[in-house]
């Protein structure tokens, strides 16, 4: 095999590979290190604070909190990565599970109305791309638009205020039941065998390309703390969290499951497919994308439809959470979807972020509604911190971009 | 000598009233380096641009390896092996050097990135220019200087197999140092064998690296000479048109 004299960023020791990282955070590349940061931070003074912080119940709640939210988030970095906006995300899934509530209670079956609501959601953000991409509107109004417009759509198809509910057992379940013991278990094999065969199998083929692969202590590193953090997750939530005699609770929440499969596909699509790299160079530089043969517009259109597409999975765990569907669904939600990327280290400027990002800004965020919420302080001081934790973040944000060199270009 | 790359006969265009090109014969070389020079005005962008297939000409034959073809689309420009390194460089900031080598081009087996395959053949194109400026082939463009930057942006032409490079302005924004070292990049790019074109404004970049030197004066080709039988003044004169024999105004 030929060798190369060029690095690759893959040589060198456990230590060389980790004071490169350290070089590379030094350089302004921080990712989601504030975020885990913050996260930790407000762990310990919740756990201080309040004696309900650190119990089962709460951390089983906690996770259910933050699903809605990171899968709101997630579907909005796909759009924040080309440093556009979809103000409409969450109006549009509200619009959806209202489409999916007329026509199963019309007589139709669930499961075709449900699909019906989500190709509702696709084609909103086919058409919201086409006015991004096509005929060049901002996507900050065009989706404004659509977030005002949608939200009379909804009253519209519901004709009334407050809930309806929906009676369907398998959506109920996805927030409000949870796996039998070992099942948890079994899903954190699958998953470490699949994470492992991933890695081996990139390290293989580096290995036949006859370039060097980084230490492989890296990876046993990699797979080793999933392990350990996985298995004191699932030992938590399988202790019974139940606060009477009468009935046991719990399990994994079947929500946890479904949240990480949706972030570990999308994240295989963003870093392993030819759309994914596409869609962090028109985020990067739009001409030069355009340049290198790439059809902008078309990854812009695409990835306007992930987002409303993802996005009405997010109004389906509201549902299924709720019991029901209400006519002002997703009117906040979407801001606290947006302040999850950011917090999590997605660049608003486009270009840099990852879906791990925005699951660890909505953990962020969740953990501040429900540590505020425990220690009874009024709703009002929830959505100050929350204010100036996205400040914060936003801030960290532009600071990291000057540090980095990569500022100067949008004016 | 051998025969020409590329090889432009009597070629047009004009804006409407406009005629930014005249009748305009053009040849370059594989292994030379071709300086093509004019001032502000005078038609090298577009010139640059036909060839490019961003702007087609109007009139006149191209011929590229000897053969006529047509250039309608920057398409069927880079399926003849035609690269353009544009003055911006037109690289991702947030993406690495060889996701911006292979950009729009992406190797895939099964439908996943081959990054392995693709690492392997950036270092490759950047060894074969000799390039030692770059610490990594994993480095983001964000953290390269202007010569490394112009560095990825040449090594990606050798990487598509390019029989013609056109380099716009490529010493316009670089120190000293950083010049000298993508002059005997593009020296180097030349020697594989590779037709090179370069617009340039400095004549002390045109004659430290060029082999022949075409001036064009509004519109019209008034100079086709080897840089060696030609001398800055010379060069100077038919820039600024004191030379030039027939120039209708």
């Amino acid at each position: 095999m030929e060798q190369t004299s060029l690095a690759t960023g893959h040589e060198g020791t456990m230590r060389d590979q980790i004071s490169s990282y350290f070089n590379r955070v030094r350089g302004g590349e921080m990712g989601a290190l504030p975020a885990i940061a913050g996260l930790v931070t407000l762990s310990i003074l919740f756990a201080f604070a309040s004696p309900s912080f650190l119990t089962p119940l709460n951390f089983a709640n906690l996770f259910v909190q933050a699903a809605e939210l990171t899968i709101l988030a997630s579907a909005l970095v796909f759009v924040l990565l080309l440093a556009e906006i979809d103000l409409s995300a969450g109006v549009t899934a509200g619009v959806a599970m209202a489409i999916f509530y007329v026509l199963s209670h019309g007589g139709m079956n669930w499961i075709l109305a449900l699909l019906i609501g989500f190709a509702f959601g696709a084609f909103t953000g086919f058409t919201l791309g086409f006015f991004v991409a096509r005929i060049g509107v901002p996507s900050f109004v065009v989706t404004l638009g659509f977030y005002l417009g949608f939200q009379g759509l909804q009253v519209v198809i519901l004709h009334a205020g407050g809930q309806l509910r929906v009676e369907i057992p398998a959506i109920q379940a996805i927030m409000n039941e949870s796996l039998p013991a070992i099942n948890g278990w079994i899903f954190l094999i699958v998953s470490v065998i699949f994470t492992t065969i991933l890695g081996l199998w990139d390290r293989s083929r580096r290995a036949r390309a006859g370039l060097t692969n980084r230490p492989i202590g890296l990876l046993i590193l990699k797979i080793g703390s999933m392990i350990v953090i996985g298995s004191g997750v699932i030992s938590v939530l399988n202790m019974n969290r139940s606060q009477s005699d009468i009935k046991i609770i719990a399990g994994v929440p079947i929500v946890i499951p479904i949240t990480v499969v949706v972030l570990a596909i999308g994240t295989f699509f963003l870093d392993r497919t030819r759309f994914g790299r596409h869609l962090y160079a028109v985020g990067g530089n739009a001409e030069a994308a355009r340049r290198a043969g790439i059809k902008v517009a078309r990854v812009r259109i695409t990835a306007f439809i992930i987002t409303s597409t993802l996005a009405c999975l997010s109004g389906l765990l509201h549902v299924s959470r709720l019991g029901g569907v209400e006519a002002t669904a997703g009117r906040q939600i979407v801001l606290s979807g947006v302040a999850a990327a950011v917090v999590g280290g997605v660049s608003l400027f486009g270009g840099r972020g990852r879906l791990a990002n925005a699951a660890i800004g909505a953990l962020v965020i969740a953990i501040i509604e429900n540590g505020l919420g425990l220690l009874e302080f009024p709703a009002g001081v929830n959505l100050l911190v929350t204010g100036a934790v996205l400040t914060l973040a936003a801030t960290i944000d532009a600071l990291s971009r000057k540090r980095s060199g990569a500022g100067t270009v949008r004016a | 000598m051998t025969d020409p790359v590329i090889e432009l006969r009597g070629v047009a265009k004009s804006f409407g009233p406009v005629d930014v090109l005249k009748d305009v014969d053009f040849k370059a070389y594989g292994g030379r380096v071709t300086g093509l020079l004019g001032d502000n005005g005078a038609g090298k962008s577009t010139l640059i641009k036909g060839l490019a297939g961003v702007q087609p000409f109007d009139g006149g034959e191209i011929r590229f390896d000897g053969e006529i073809v047509q250039i309608h689309t920057p398409r069927q420009a880079s399926n003849l092996g035609i690269e353009v390194v544009y003055q911006d460089l037109a690289l991702c900031e947030n993406l690495d050097i060889v996701q911006n080598m292979f950009l729009g081009r992406e190797e895939t087996s099964r439908g996943t990135l081959s990054e392995a395959t693709m690492e392997l053949q950036a270092a490759k194109a950047l060894q074969s220019l000799s390039v030692r400026t770059v610490k990594s082939v994993r480095q983001k463009v964000s953290s390269l200087s202007g010569g490394q930057r112009q560095t990825v942006a040449i090594a990606r032409s050798v990487l598509r197999k390019a029989k013609l490079v056109i380099l716009d302005e490529p010493t316009a924004a670089l120190g000293v140092a950083q010049t000298e070292q993508v002059l005997k990049l593009v020296r180097r790019l030349a020697d594989s064998g590779v037709a090179v074109i370069i617009i340039s404004h400095n004549l002390a970049d045109v004659f430290s690296v060029c082999d022949d030197i075409s001036v064009l004066y509004l519109g019209h080709m008034v100079a086709d000479v080897a840089t060696k039988d030609t001398t800055h003044t010379e060069v100077v004169e038919f820039i600024t048109g004191a030379r030039t024999a027939g120039a209708e105004a």
